[in-house]
């Protein structure tokens, strides 16, 4: 079985692909324009000191994502892809 | 329903081919060789690091204040200097020419003199500081720091965007409430506007450093008071940025209750800033821009002072009995009346509230002979001025109601009295409780 | 009185400014921080005998959604009909700008794209092929380094031979998965009495995906041409 995980438990240094967006409204739209949509590839980049926001490099920019709205993404790590391939 | 769905299909679709589109194409015209060696993640390693990434904002705003406080001070007695030198000489042609002695009292004792202190005292620092901020701002260092601060604002229920509009509060006030359109939600918008005043603007920057220049580390050696005063201005204006953490959790839980909304934030690469484009940008779009509204109002100000202070009602000149007015109030916090007083006078602009305090002193007779910087920390002693007056002022200069131009835009921002007057009232109570506060401990 | 209107569009911390004070010789505040001009700004400059007004936009990653900037940018290109639209581009991260230009060539076709921080391109050993992009999209792409000026007499002259009419562009059509384009051509159908000022497969478009302050915009449009 793949393994999907939300957005914000993508570790640091992991890349994965974009399956859901469970975001509606505004928040999915920011997110949509961003060019976050399915199929898309994210690699998290780094932690803010809180933990929170986490920039993640989308699309040859880098872009720092609230948790809230991160959970709401769904992502298949790569690693996994690998391992089930 | 239903209704919502379908447009929410629709718009995956439509961004969904629109990325197709994009990354065809991007991938057809663009060739990627070697990327070498990723200097920005190294550098965000360290400045967004968990354990380093505080300490270094508060290091770099340190660093910032320390080199303005020790560039300042040889230009600073230059110039003062100069203007002395050239007292002398007006002094003499107005003995030449056998003006009336309140002629003589007026412009060179009331206008020149307080024009002359307010440029060498404001310009030095003004001339350092704009420029490193602006390299700073060039640099992308910014969005680092919005990046490291972002739960604190979302914790405190504001958007996002405020470290956007707080940033450009540390130029103008005025622009940071404009600013704040860029923030959807009406609620988030609010606490923005009214916080914004928080962040000392332009006009308040070189009146923090030359009172913690002056004051702050007196007695201790050359080298490491103005390190010491360097911290303290950074402390001020952390203390700025806190205060404005706790006002916005303060509304989001009274007035404007909500939750902050989603945000996003791009981190820039840095780009290596025009060195000197900034110089020049920030000498003559700020330096000198601040400066001459401080002149500009301080000139006829101090004028207008010069005739208070010499028009008599009854026993008192007239400004002393508006200061004695003051007076009691302005002890309680530490202050006194004529800093309350200028304060109030200052309302116009905020560049003008150390010209009139000046002025308003040195009306009083304090007519001693002055021919150097080190005079001015002596006109204000002798007023009975101490470490804590001048702390007291950079604090109230922090947390008093917002100059007339920016209570204007937020009258024209929010279209309502209400939330001016709020905004005026707001950090003026907060301002006198905490001077209170801090005179009564140390008192 | 100007002679021609030209926007300034792109997504945020692309040299938009910077490219508006080099031509108007105005001092907007630039800064390398997304979103730095949030209102926007009118300056002035002559090329060739003639007056252009030029209109420094806010940043915006698309001209979809809803956030203020977004808005302002937006309802400037659609209903403020300025004679041409410069999209300015980040040549380093070119599959989202892209994104935006896409959705700017959907509205109009009066566009040239100025490929901006060719510099930090190359620096980034990113090449990019201008003169290709150019055929891709349609439309013309000048190269530019902003921040130094360079290539800027070839934007001023691209926008003067668009808006004389000299160079016709023929801008990329996005062709949408045919569920979609079904809905779009019913709906266009419906739309017959638009003003022709409006792209009526733009209006579609956005209605299809419930977009609600389009509707304000195009009401007050239509009242202007009644009126
Ligand atoms: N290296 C390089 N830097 C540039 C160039 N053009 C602009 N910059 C820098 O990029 C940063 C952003 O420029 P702005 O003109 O403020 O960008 P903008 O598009 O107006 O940004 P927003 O108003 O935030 O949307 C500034 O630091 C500029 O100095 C360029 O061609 N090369
Ligand atoms: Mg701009």
């Amino acid at each position: 079985m793949l393994m999907i995980i939300s957005l914000d438990q993508l570790p640091v240094g992991e890349s994965g692909i974009v399956t859901v967006i469970d975001a509606h409204g505004l928040t999915r739209r920011r997110l949509l324009d961003l060019g976050l949509v399915p199929g898309t590839v994210v690699k998290t980049i780094r932690k803010s000191p809180a933990g929170d926001p986490i920039a993640y490099l989308i699309r040859g920019s880098i872009v720092a994502l609230r948790v809230n709205d991160s959970k709401q993404i769904s992502i298949k790590p790569f690693s996994e892809v690998a391992i089930n391939e | 329903m239903r209704l919502a769905d379908n447009y929410e299909k629709n718009g995956d679709l439509i961004v969904t081919t629109l990325y197709d589109y994009a990354r065809r194409i991007a991938n057809q015209v663009t060739v990627v060789k070697d990327q070498g060696r990723d200097w920005d993640q190294l550098i965000d390693d360290l400045v967004t690091s968990k354990y380093f990434g505080y300490p270094l904002m508060f290091l770099l705003l340190g660093v910032v204040f320390w080199i303005t406080i020790v560039g300042a001070n040889c230009p600073s007695q230059l110039l003062s200097d100069l203007f002395f030198w050239f007292e002398g000489q007006l002094t003499f042609v107005f003995q030449l020419v056998q003006a009336p002695e309140w002629l003589y009292g007026l412009l060179v004792l009331g206008v020149y003199r307080g024009l002359s202190w307010v440029v060498s005292v404001m310009l030095p620092p003004m001339a350092i500081f704009f420029p490193l901020f602006t390299l700073l701002e060039d640099l992308g260092y910014l969005p680092r720091v919005a990046f490291n601060l972002d739960h604190l604002f979302k914790r405190s229920g504001a958007h996002g965007k405020m470290s956007l509009t707080m940033s450009m509060g540390f130029g103008c006030n005025a622009a940071g409430v404009i600013a704040a359109r860029i923030i959807e939600s009406p609620r988030e918008r609010l606490i923005a506007i009214l916080t914004n005043n928080f962040v000392p603007c332009n006009g308040r920057f070189p009146g923090l450093i030359a009172m913690s220049s002056m004051f702050m580390a007196v007695g201790i050696s050359m080298a490491s008071s103005s390190l010491v005063s360097a911290l303290v201005v950074a402390s001020i204006v952390i203390t700025g940025i806190m205060i404005t953490l706790a006002i916005s959790w303060l509304l989001s839980r009274t007035l404007l209750k909500g939750e902050s909304s989603s945000f996003t934030l791009e981190l820039p690469p840095y780009r290596k800033p025009q060195v000197i484009t900034v110089l020049i940008r920030s000498f003559f779009d700020r330096t000198i821009f601040v400066l001459w509204r401080a002149v500009k109002v301080a000139a006829p100000a101090g004028a207008l002072i010069w005739f208070l202070a010499n028009i008599t009602v009854g026993e008192y000149s007239f400004i002393a009995y508006l200061a004695d007015f003051l007076d009691p109030l302005g002890r309680i916090m530490g202050l006194d009346g004529v800093i309350l007083l200028a304060f109030i006078l200052g309302l116009p602009a905020n560049e003008i509230v150390i010209p009139i305090m000046v002025m308003t002193y040195l009306s009083e007779g304090a007519m001693i002979e002055l021919d150097s910087l080190s005079a001015f920390r002596q006109l204000l002693l002798d007023q009975g001025w101490t470490w804590l007056t001048a702390l007291n002022f950079m604090l109230f200069s922090l947390l008093h109601f917002p100059c007339g131009t920016t209570l204007l835009t937020i009258k024209k921002e929010t279209g309502s009295k209400k939330w001016t007057i709020l905004a005026a009232v707001l950090p003026t109570i907060v301002g006198i409780i905490v001077c209170t506060v801090i005179a009564w401990i140390v008192g | 009185m100007s002679d021609y209107l030209i926007s300034l569009a792109g997504n945020p911390n692309t040299g938009k400014s910077t490219v508006f004070n080099r031509l108007t010789g105005l001092k907007q505040h630039t800064g390398n921080w997304p979103g730095k001009t949030v209102l926007q700004a009118w300056g002035f400059y002559r090329y060739q005998n003639e007056q252009y007004t030029l209109v420094d936009l806010p940043g915006t990653y698309s001209l979809l959604a809803h956030s203020p900037e977004e808005q302002v940018a937006r309802d400037f290109i659609c209903f403020g009909q300025p004679d041409a639209t410069v999209v300015v581009v980040d040549a380093t991260s070119l599959e989202r700008n892209l994104n935006l230009v896409l959705q700017v060539l959907e509205i109009t076709s009066q566009v040239v794209v100025c490929l901006n921080l060719v510099d930090e391109a190359k620096r980034k050993n990113i090449q990019v092929n201008a003169a290709k992009l150019g055929d891709e999209l349609g439309v013309p792409v000048v190269e530019t380094v902003a921040r130094r000026g360079i290539g800027l007499k070839e934007l001023q002259e691209q926008i003067h031979l668009l808006v004389h009419g000299k160079i016709k562009t023929n801008p990329l059509k996005i062709h949408y998965p045919p569920e979609l384009e079904n809905k779009i051509s019913d709906l266009i159908k419906q739309l017959h009495y638009l003003p022709e000022s409006l792209n009526k497969r733009w209006v579609a478009l956005r209605l299809l995906e419930g977009d609600q302050s389009i509707l304000r915009g195009i009401q007050e449009v239509t009242r202007l041409a009644f009126s």
